[in-house]
């Protein structure tokens, strides 16, 4: 009973970081500041998730912990991919303010190619 | 030796994930994801060599636990960041892809490695190209490789070099 509770509590947490990841996306400037947003908070927002989905259920323990190890192994390379591609058709990182020009050593490296 | 401990490090990572799926198991579940697994780790699967690089020596064992528990800290600190500039009204981002160097030879090293920095506080790999990674950073705060290196890889590469090296 008591683990059902912090079971709940958890899960709360869990997509509260969710909540925030979907605040993130809609704030953020430009797409790598929202993959920023969206991996970070989505991996623990799941992981707490399917942790207190674990303490609930007994006997789901082992079967939540894959999908832990999953999430965290599958997630950033996603997301990698996606920023990834995002750069080959030529989007600049933002820059706050339009005074100073955007840091970008990968666009550097591929124009000297 | 080097393809034995290959195929029993595929077999024993296919038969620990299906065990875990299919927890509680019965013994024949066992013998079926133990046989399937057995049939796939002796599959002449060039994408298999990547396990080569792992072995269980004991201090390796002891590193990856530490990078674990690293690993954590570094997880719930980063959510704490982007919790943090995402609610402040002002957002408080400084971004540009910087350029980082890594000491790692083993391809599943650099793997986790760039899993690592990905979900770390304020950055995310674009692109790695041998021993380069061109690293998202939320919150430049360097503009030497060096310096950039140290503060973004060096947490992780320490434990990593041990545990693949």
């Amino acid at each position: 009973m008591i683990m059902g509770y912090i079971g709940g509590i958890l899960a709360i947490i869990g997509s509260l970081f969710l909540l925030l990841a979907a605040i993130g996306l809609i704030r953020m400037p430009d797409t790598y500041n929202r993959m920023q947003a969206g991996t970070k908070a989505t991996t623990l927002g799941s992981a707490l998730i399917f942790a207190g989905i674990a303490l609930h259920q007994p006997g789901w323990e082992l079967k939540m912990t894959g999908l832990i190890i999953f999430v965290f192994l599958t997630n950033p390379l996603s997301s990698h991919a996606l920023a990834r591609a995002a750069h080959f058709i030529g989007m600049n990182p933002f820059v706050k303010g339009k005074s100073q020009s955007s840091r970008d050593d990968l666009k550097a490296r591929r124009d000297e190619e | 030796m080097k393809t034995i401990r290959m195929r029993l490090a595929t077999f024993l990572i296919l038969t620990v994930i299906w065990l875990l799926v299919m927890y509680p198991f019965s013994s024949a579940d066992l013998a079926l994801g133990a046989g399937i697994a057995l049939f796939l780790s002796l599959l002449p699967l060039p994408g298999l060599r990547i396990y080569e690089e792992i072995s269980p020596a004991p201090r390796k064992i002891i590193y990856a636990l530490i990078f674990l528990l690293v690993f954590v800290k570094a997880v719930i600190l980063s959510n704490l960041d982007v919790a943090f500039r995402v609610l402040k009204p002002s957002l408080p981002i400084n971004p540009g892809i910087v350029r980082v160097k890594t000491k790692l030879k083993s391809r599943l090293g650099r793997l986790f490695l760039a899993n690592a920095i990905t979900l770390t506080p304020g950055t995310i790999t674009v692109e790695a190209e041998g021993e380069d990674f061109y690293i998202h950073w939320i919150d430049v705060a360097s503009h030497d490789v060096d310096e950039s290196t140290s503060k973004i890889v060096s947490g992780f590469e320490k434990y990593l070099e041990v545990i693949f090296g």
